[in-house]
C-alpha cells in the first residue's frame, strides 16, 4: 500500500494512477496472490530428494566429457583422437568433423558459436572434442589423450587491439543483422542515443564532472553445475533432461545441429541450481545429445566448478566514460557517456546488453540533453552475455559515482542531489519513451535514508572485541585500530521483460476438473523454475483466479508452448500473466457450463460478475449459485493460450529513439561499511534496500529476491572478478578458491522496505523485481568506501591495494 | 576396491570403487544418495557437507577408502538422525558420545533417501518456514551444518551462526533467510525445553 506521506503519483495531465488494483475474484481464496505461501518444492529440497540435473541416473548410462582449448586464440593444425578412442571404456570421441549436419553453430541471436571448434579457437576453454565413457574419470583421461596441435595467434583483448587498423577479425565474413551498422567488424553492436542539444545545455552548467570507470568481469556462480542427461529414444529422437532458463530457446538451437525435427527432441526441465543469466546460453546440451545419438546410450554430463567457469558466459566487463553537468542549484544539465562492453569471443546476448546499457545509461534521472554511445566488442576474452542486471548494472556503477562527485562539487547532500533530479511518472527516457507508471525514485531514497542506522563499534563487548564483526574477521587483523566507518547511497533503474520489439510472450495450459468431489486446478507451463519461486506464484494465481485450494504444478517441458526465458525479471509478469489469463478463460468456460446447466434455476446465472470461490459459483454479493462438483461433474475444462505484454519497438540505430521498454523496476540502497584503512580490508556492516515491487505476489519470496540480488551486488563491489591475463587472454582464477563470492560472514544484515505502487499495465500491478537490487547495491558500497577513505575509486571490485595505495 | 561403511544408520557396501573416487561420488553415483551436492568438488562451497563419525566434513574431500568402517550421516538421513537424537540425547561423536554409542543409532523407514513417513527435522522445517530455500542447491549442506551447530550450541548468537555456516556458500538468498531459519529452529527448540 502507498505510505500516507506519499502523494499519489500521476501522469502529467492524466488521471491519477498507482492505487493497487482491486481483486474481486479470489478475495476469499486461501493461499492466493499476496500471501507468503511456502514453496511446493520445499520438502523435496530439504530432504535431498529434489532431482537436480546433476543428480540424474539411468541404467547403462555413459559419462560425457568435453576437451577444451588450452589457448585463447589459435588455428587448429591437427587433432589426433586415436589414443582416446583406444582407451578401454571409451564409447565415442567426436570432433567438428563428426557433426551430423551442416548446422554446426548455435547462438541466442547470432549463431556464431561452434558446437565444436572448427579450424580455430577464439577463447580459452572453447570446446574442441567430446568423449563418452563408462566412468567420468575414464572420460576425463581419454579427453586428455586427444592431441591437439595449435598455431597461436595474437590475442585481441580490448578496444584498442580490437579496432586497430591491422586487427585480426575475431569472426571473418560476418553476415549477421548488426554487421551493417557497426564501425568495425570486431564490434558486435553499437547503439547511440541522442536527444536534445548537449552542446547548448552544457553552457548552462556551473559544474562539469567527468569520470572514467572500470567494471570487472563477474561470474553468475550459480551453485548447481551445468549438467544433464540425454536419453536416445526408439524413434531416433532424444529426450534431454536439463537445467536451463528457457527450454524452447534451447530446443530451437539444438534440433538443427542434431538434424532432427523439433518434435523429436523432447526436453524436460530438471532441478536447476540457480541461473542468474548464466543458463541463457547453451552449455553441454548439444554435446550430450550428440554422444547419446552416436552411442545409442544415455549420456550424462556434469561440469565441475573449474569447467563451469569456462562453460558459461559472464557479465560483460566494461569501460565507461561519463560527463555530467549541473547548475549551482543542483539540477543536471546534460549527460554524455560512452560505454565499451567486452563481449568476448562470441556474441551471446551482447546486442541486447548494448541496448540496455545505452537506454538505461542516464539512470533514474530526468535529463533532457544526452549524447550516449554503447558498443560491445568481439575479443578473445571469455564470452560474456546475460547476468542479473544485464547492461544496467555496469551503467549504474558509473552514473552513481558521478552523482556523488557532482554532489560533492556542489556541496550538496548526495541523497538530496539525487532527489532533485529523480525521474517521476511522466519523465521521458533518453529514448523519448515516457515513463507511464509510478517511478518513486525520490521516495525510495527517502525511505532508505530514514531507516535506523546500525550502532557504531558493534564489535565491542565486555569480553573484548568480537573480531568476527571487524574487517578481516577471524584473521584477527585489527581490534578496531585504523577502522573508519562510511555511508553511501545509490539508486538504479532496470527494464523488465525483453525489450526492443522482441515478441516476448508466454504460454500457460490450465485445467480444471473435479477429483473426489474436490475441484482441482492443474497448471502446465514451460517456465524454468531456477529457484526464484515461479512455481509458488503460479499456484497462488490459480487459487486466486479459480477459487480452488488444490493446485497441481506440472513439470516444465516442451509439450506445452514456450514460456520465454526466466530472465529480465520477467517470469512473474509474463508467465504469471499467462497463467492468470488462462485461468480467466477457464473460469469463463466453467461459468458457461454452469449457465447451460443451471441458468434456468436462478436469474443470477445471467449476470456478468460471477465468481469462483471455495469450490462454488457465487455472485459478487456472495450468494452461492452452485457447487463446482455439480457444474463440472465429469467434465474437464482445459485452456492453453499465449499471453503477451504490450508491444515494444526497436531503438532507432542512429538516434536511439523508440518505445523500447515494457516496464521499469527501481531500487535504492544505503550501505554502511567499516574499512581497515591500514590493510585495505572492508567489512560491509549493513546494506539496506528500499524497492518498489508494484504488488508483492509472495512477500517472503520478494524479500528473498531483494536480499539475494543485493548480496550479488556486494560481491561485485568488494570481491568478485574473473581475472583474465591481458597478454594471453587466459582465465587465471577458475575456482571458488580464487573467485570469491560472499559467504555468510561477508554478508551483513539487509533490512528491506518494500513499496507497492501498482503498475496499471501489469497483472495485479506487479513489477519484475529480481534484478533491480543487484544494480544499486554495488555503487552504494563503493560510495560508502569512498566516504570512509576519501579515495576516488573508479573501478569495481575494490581490492585492498586500491585502498592502501599499493596498487 | 570394496568399501564397507554405515550411511544413515544402514550398513552399505560399495563395489568396484576406483581408488580416486571421493565419498561424495560413492554416495551420489553408487549408493543412490544424491542429496549431498556437487557445487564445487574442491572443498570450498560446503554443499556436500555430511557428518563423518559426527564431524561435519566436505564429502568431496574425503577419499572413499577413508570411510571404511565409519559412520556417515547425509541430508537424506537428517530427519531420522534428529529424531533419534531427540529421543536419546546426542548421538554423535561431536558432543562427547563414544563412537560405538553413536553407531547404535539406526535409521527407520524403508531405505535411505526415501523420506517416507519421516517427518522433517526441526532445522529442515525451519528452512522451509523461513524462506531459506530458493534454488536449494546449498540447502543440504547448510542443513547438515546448521543441525550440527544447534547440537553443539542450542542458543547461538548471530555471530556464532555466521561463523559456523561460513563454509557453506549460497548464491540465491543473501543469507538473511538462512539466519532466520537457524534462529527459528533454535527458538522452537528452546520453547520445547
Amino acid at each position: 500500500m502507498p505510505s500516507p506521506e506519499l502523494p499519489i503519483p500521476s501522469v502529467r495531465g492524466g488521471a491519477p494512477v498507482g492505487a493497487p488494483s482491486k481483486i474481486t475474484q479470489g478475495s476469499r481464496a486461501r493461499g492466493g496472490v499476496g500471501e507468503s505461501t511456502l514453496r511446493p518444492d520445499g520438502i523435496l529440497k530439504v530432504t535431498g530428494e529434489f532431482a537436480y540435473s546433476s543428480d540424474l541416473w539411468h541404467e547403462d548410462m555413459l559419462w560425457g566429457q568435453i576437451l577444451r582449448s588450452t589457448v585463447a586464440h589459435a588455428e587448429i593444425v591437427s587433432i589426433d583422437t586415436s589414443q582416446a578412442l583406444a582407451t578401454a571404456g571409451v564409447y565415442a570421441v567426436m570432433t567438428y568433423d563428426d557433426l551430423p549436419t551442416g548446422v554446426r553453430n548455435y547462438g541466442l541471436e547470432i549463431r556464431d558459436t561452434p558446437v565444436l571448434a572448427h579450424g580455430k579457437v577464439r577463447h580459452h576453454g572453447e570446446p574442441v572434442a567430446i568423449v563418452a565413457a563408462d566412468h567420468p574419470e575414464t572420460a576425463r583421461r581419454a579427453a586428455a589423450r586427444i592431441k591437439v596441435e595449435y598455431r597461436e595467434l595474437p590475442v585481441i583483448t580490448d578496444e584498442a587491439s580490437a579496432t586497430a587498423p591491422d586487427a585480426i577479425l575475431v569472426h571473418e565474413g560476418r553476415d549477421d543483422h548488426h554487421c551493417g551498422h557497426v564501425p568495425h567488424p570486431n564490434i558486435v553492436h553499437r547503439q547511440p542515443i541522442v536527444r536534445g542539444d548537449v552542446a547548448r545545455a552544457r553552457r548552462r552548467a556551473d559544474v562539469i564532472v567527468e569520470g572514467e570507470y572500470t567494471f570487472g568481469m563477474q561470474d553468475q556462480a550459480f551453485l548447481g553445475p551445468e549438467s544433464g542427461l540425454a536419453v536416445p529414444e526408439e524413434d531416433g529422437g532424444v529426450h534431454l533432461y536439463i537445467a536451463t532458463q528457457w527450454l524452447h530457446s534451447d530446443l530451437r538451437q539444438i534440433a538443427p545441429v542434431l538434424g532432427l525435427p523439433e518434435d523429436k527432441v523432447r526436453m524436460t526441465l530438471s532441478g536447476v541450481g540457480g541461473a542468474f543469466g548464466g543458463r541463457e546460453d547453451l552449455s553441454m546440451q548439444i554435446h550430450a545429445c550428440l554422444l547419446a545419438l552416436r552411442t545409442g546410450k544415455p549420456v550424462k554430463m556434469v561440469y565441475n566448478r573449474f569447467e563451469s567457469f569456462f562453460g558459461h558466459v559472464h557479465r560483460h566487463p566494461a569501460k565507461l566514460h561519463y560527463e555530467h553537468g549541473a547548475t549551482k542549484d543542483g539540477k543536471l544539465t546534460h549527460m554524455k557517456c560512452r560505454i565499451v562492453l567486452d563481449g568476448g569471443a562470441y556474441a551471446s546476448a551482447s546486442p541486447a546488453v548494448v541496448g540496455n546499457a545505452s537506454s538505461l545509461s542516464v539512470g533514474p534521472y530526468a535529463v533532457d540533453d544526452v549524447d550516449i554511445e554503447a558498443i560491445a566488442l568481439y575479443t578473445n576474452n571469455p564470452p560474456c552475455g546475460a547476468m542479473r542486471g544485464f547492461g544496467a548494472v555496469q551503467a549504474c556503477f558509473a552514473y552513481e559515482a558521478q552523482m556523488d562527485k557532482l554532489a560533492k562539487r556542489l556541496g550538496m547532500d548526495p541523497v538530496e542531489f539525487r532527489q532533485r533530479n529523480a525521474m517521476e511518472q511522466g519523465t521521458l527516457m533518453p529514448t523519448g519513451q515516457p515513463v507511464d507508471s509510478p517511478a518513486p525514485v525520490a521516495e525510495l531514497l527517502r525511505r532508505v535514508k530514514a531507516m535506523p542506522m546500525p550502532p557504531e563499534r558493534q564489535w565491542e563487548s565486555s569480553e573484548g572485541p568480537d573480531v568476527r564483526q571487524l574487517p578481516g574477521g577471524l584473521s584477527n587483523t585489527t581490534h578496531g585500530e585504523g577502522v573508519v566507518r562510511g555511508v553511501g547511497y545509490a539508486v538504479g533503474i532496470k527494464n523488465v521483460g525483453f525489450s526492443e520489439g522482441f515478441d516476448d510472450y508466454s504460454t500457460a495450459r490450465v485445467r480444471m476438473e473435479v477429483i473426489n468431489g474436490e475441484p482441482v486446478a492443474t497448471v502446465h507451463t514451460a517456465m524454468a523454475e531456477v529457484g526464484q519461486g515461479g512455481v509458488t506464484v503460479h499456484a497462488q494465481i490459480a487459487r486466486t483466479e479459480l477459487g480452488v485450494t488444490q493446485v497441481t504444478i506440472r513439470p516444465a517441458d516442451t509439450r506445452v508452448g514456450s514460456a520465454g526465458s526466466t530472465s529480465a525479471s520477467r517470469q512473474t509478469y509474463v508467465t504469471g500473466g499467462a497463467v492468470k489469463n488462462s485461468c480467466e478463460l477457464v473460469r469463463e468456460k466453467v461459468l458457461e457450463i454452469g449457465r447451460r446447466k443451471f441458468g434456468s434455476c436462478h436469474p443470477a446465472w445471467a449476470t456478468a460478475g460471477l465468481l469462483l470461490e471455495g469450490g462454488k459459483v457465487v455472485t459478487e454479493g456472495g450468494e452461492v449459485l452452485g457447487d463446482l462438483a455439480d457444474v463440472l461433474e465429469e467434465e474437464v475444462v482445459e485452456v492453453e493460450e499465449e499471453w503477451r505484454h504490450r508491444p515494444t519497438e526497436a531503438f532507432d540505430l542512429r538516434t536511439g529513439q523508440g518505445n523500447g521498454h515494457v516496464q521499469y523496476s527501481f531500487a535504492a540502497h544505503r550501505a554502511v561499511v567499516e574499512v581497515d584503512t591500514e590493510l585495505g580490508l572492508v567489512k560491509v556492516v549493513e546494506l539496506a534496500c528500499a524497492q518498489d515491487v508494484g504488488k508483492a505476489l509472495n512477500p517472503l519470496s520478494v524479500l528473498g529476491q531483494i536480499q539475494g540480488g543485493t548480496t550479488q551486488g556486494l560481491g561485485m563491489a568488494v570481491m568478485e572478478e574473473i581475472v583474465v591475463d591481458p597478454r594471453t587472454a587466459k582465465v587465471r582464477n577458475p575456482s571458488f578458491t580464487d573467485y570469491l563470492i560472499p559467504t555468510i560472514l561477508d554478508t551483513p544484515t539487509i533490512p528491506v522496505d518494500v513499496l507497492e505502487l501498482a503498475d496499471p499495465h501489469a497483472p495485479y500491478g506487479l513489477r519484475g523485481i529480481g534484478e533491480a537490487p543487484t544494480l544499486s547495491s554495488t555503487p552504494a558500497v563503493l560510495a560508502a568506501i569512498r566516504d570512509a577513505t576519501g579515495l576516488e575509486l573508479d573501478r569495481t571490485p575494490v581490492r585492498p591495494e586500491h585502498l592502501t595505495g599499493t596498487a | 576396491m570394496r568399501v564397507n561403511f554405515t550411511v544413515n544408520g544402514r550398513p552399505q557396501e560399495a563395489d568396484d570403487v576406483w581408488e580416486g573416487e571421493s565419498l561424495l561420488y560413492v554416495l551420489r553415483e553408487r549408493l543412490g544418495l544424491p542429496g549431498s551436492k556437487n557445487a564445487c568438488e574442491q572443498g570450498e562451497c560446503g554443499s556436500c557437507t555430511v557428518r563423518l563419525d559426527g564431524v561435519p566434513v566436505c564429502a568431496c574431500l574425503v577419499a572413499a577408502g577413508q570411510v571404511e568402517g565409519r559412520d556417515v550421516v547425509t541430508v537424506e538421513g537428517l530427519a531420522q538422525f534428529a529424531r533419534q537424537r531427540a529421543a536419546g540425547g546426542c548421538a554423535t561423536g561431536a558432543c562427547g558420545t563414544p563412537l560405538d554409542e553413536a553407531r547404535r543409532w539406526q535409521a527407520e523407514g524403508t531405505g535411505p533417501g526415501t523420506g517416507e513417513d519421516a517427518g522433517l527435522s526441526p532445522v529442515q522445517q525451519a528452512f522451509i518456514d523461513a524462506g531459506a530455500v530458493q534454488c536449494g542447491f546449498c540447502t543440504p549442506g547448510l542443513l547438515v551444518a546448521s543441525d550440527e551447530l544447534l547440537e553443539r550450541n542450542p542458543n547461538p548468537s548471530d555471530a556464532d551462526i555466521r561463523e559456523a555456516l561460513s563454509g557453506n556458500l549460497c548464491r540465491c538468498t543473501g543469507y538473511e533467510k538462512i539466519m532466520d531459519a537457524v534462529r527459528l529452529a533454535a527458538a522452537r527448540r528452546s520453547e520445547e525445553v
